[in-house]
């Protein structure tokens, strides 16, 4: 595996091919085939846009759900994860150590629609026996992309 | 009224202001200028090095120490210098610390010329050392190097150049704005040709740990160089230190115990947070230093094709962080490239010319940018080249 080659498109997926055969002192072709077998095994799982969903709209929100699960008969941990996860409202789903048992983000339109998926989606799964919801107030930093509107110096500073 | 024209000193009065800064002075007062101009790392300095200042600072270590700097980090120094490029240096005698490898080039040649010496300075090669050696009287004889030898001295330049005037001779490998580096043998054909003179060397090594596809050689470990080279290196390039200001001379101790005097009168010693913060550096930055590496590698790679791609010849340069392209394809001389870029394209490089006449013909891209940066200015060169072409 080209643990560089991956490193670079976690840092900007929208490198091109050429750019990435530069930087990597490698050819687009091999470039190109690398990156479809690092995505046959599973290694990268998407390319995504990292997007101040605040910018877009001011009432959205970001809530951490901390589920605690007592598996059921049928409903064991990874069962009630799925279901959970299933849902177009959840961006993540954790299976944490000691504690909650589950960790849930969902990010919604407003706060109301936080209470409903709550209490309609999760609260409502048979092995789970209490949820505590906590709200993100300012986001700071996300897959490791600092949200800011502008540095002081014009250079972006890479911290080593 | 006073008359300064008069009264000042005359070798100052006449210097040149550096061609350098004067373009970036004119691209400050434009918005949105993509500039390829600087010559320092855009890292934050590690970490552990902020750390280790901080806590002398909160210790209150802030007093004169020796003037040659704390023992301990001559000691760490003269380790590092043995482990990464076989040299041997005595931390107490042979080392000294300085404010920037700037300080320590001034202060050696301030030490070894006299008067109607002359000084034979490499070029195309970083702007100091011209006005550092007429402030001292001495006068330099340039050697211009040559792209096809990739900008290496050779024995023959050197040859041609020492008459029985000649006291010191300036190597800047790796160099700046060039990239180029001398390899071992390179490096024994000029000893070959030193041996047995008394000429001295002054090695400004400040970009050694910046070189690619080869380690560093320190010409003062050839045969028969130790003993007429002063080696200066320092922290600002490699370990992104470049404001702590904080740099090093090595080399026999005669020589030293002179260079030592200048620098007692005129410094007292190097700033004692940076030399708390620099012992840190050299024992665990090793890690650190590498990731910059590799990432300068990337950024390398990537601005010497994109030259290539739109047309400016670029060499592949091997050290420090600098492309040197060659523009005269554009039938432009430097100073107007420069100049119909900056005005046209907000992109501001810097012209050839600023480092010698040899660099007549090339500008020098600094790659201490992201690669989003590097990418976007070469974008709007590429721009720029092809609206001259079809201008013609």
């Amino acid at each position: 595996m080209n643990k560089e080659l991956v490193e670079l498109l976690k840092r900007n997926a929208r490198y091109s091919d050429d750019e990435l055969a530069s930087m990597l002192g490698s050819t687009p072709e091999k470039i190109r085939a690398e990156i479809k077998e690092l995505e046959k095994q599973g290694i990268i799982l998407g390319y995504q846009a990292i997007v101040n969903e605040q910018k877009i709209d001011v009432n959205s929100v970001v809530a951490i759900v901390k589920v605690d699960v007592v598996p059921a008969a049928n409903l064991g941990f990874d069962e009630v994860a799925k279901r959970i996860a299933s849902h177009r409202e959840v961006e993540s789903v954790y299976l944490l150590s000691g504690g909650h048992d589950l960790q849930v983000i969902i990010k919604v339109k407003n706060l109301q629609e936080v209470a409903n998926f709550v209490g309609k989606k999760i609260a409502t799964i048979d092995a789970v026996t209490n949820t505590t919801t906590t709200f993100i107030l300012n986001q700071f930093k996300e897959n490791g992309i600092i949200f800011t509107d502008s540095s002081d110096d014009e250079r972006r500073q890479i911290p080593v | 009224m006073i008359d300064y024209s008069k009264i000042l000193n005359p070798t100052v009065v006449e210097m040149k202001p550096s061609g350098i800064r004067r373009f970036f002075d004119l691209a400050a007062e434009m918005d949105d200028v993509i500039s390829l101009g600087v010559g320092e790392p855009d890292f934050k300095t590690p970490w552990a090095i902020r750390n280790a200042g901080i806590e002398a600072l909160e210790k209150s270590r802030t007093r004169y120490t020796a003037n040659s700097g704390m023992i301990q980090l001559r000691a760490e120094i003269a380790a590092w210098l043995s482990r990464k490029y076989g040299l041997e240096y005595e931390p107490e005698k042979e080392i000294l610390l300085t404010v920037g490898g700037s300080e320590a080039i001034d202060a050696a040649i301030r030490a070894t010329v006299k008067d109607g010496d002359e000084v034979i300075i490499i070029q195309p090669s970083y702007v100091c050392y011209e006005p550092m050696t007429r402030l001292s009287g001495g006068v330099p004889v340039i050697i211009e190097t040559k792209a096809e030898d990739s900008f290496r001295v050779t024995a023959e330049q050197l040859k041609n150049a020492i008459s029985e005037k000649t006291k010191l001779l300036i190597l800047p490998y790796p160099c700046n704005p060039t990239g180029a580096v001398m390899g071992k043998e390179d490096l024994e054909a000029i000893a070959e040709v030193l041996r047995g003179t008394d000429i001295l060397v002054i090695s400004d090594e400040i970009y050694s740990e910046l070189t690619f596809g080869s380690t560093h050689v320190s010409p003062a470990s050839i045969e028969g160089m130790k003993e007429r080279t002063i080696v200066v290196n320092g922290f600002s390039k490699a370990f992104s230190m470049t404001g702590w200001r904080l740099g090093f001379a090595c080399g026999p101790r005669e020589i030293m115990q002179q260079i030592i005097k200048i620098h007692q009168y005129a410094i007292m010693c190097a700033p004692t947070v940076s030399q708390y913060a620099a012992i840190e550096a050299l024992k665990n930055c090793d890690e650190a230093v590498e990731e910059m590496k590799a990432e300068y590698n990337r950024r390398r790679r990537l601005i010497v094709d994109g030259f290539n791609r739109i047309g400016l010849t670029c060499r592949e340069p091997k050290g420090a962080f600098y492309a040197f392209p060659c523009i005269s394809s554009t039938g432009l001389t430097s100073e107007e490239f420069c100049e119909k870029l900056l005005y046209s394209k907000k992109v501001a490089v810097v012209p050839g010319p600023a480092f010698g006449k040899g660099g007549e013909g090339f500008v020098r891209a600094s790659y201490c940018y992201s690669t989003e940066h590097i990418l976007e200015a070469i974008k709007r060169i590429g721009e720029f080249v092809e609206e001259l072409k079809n201008n013609k």
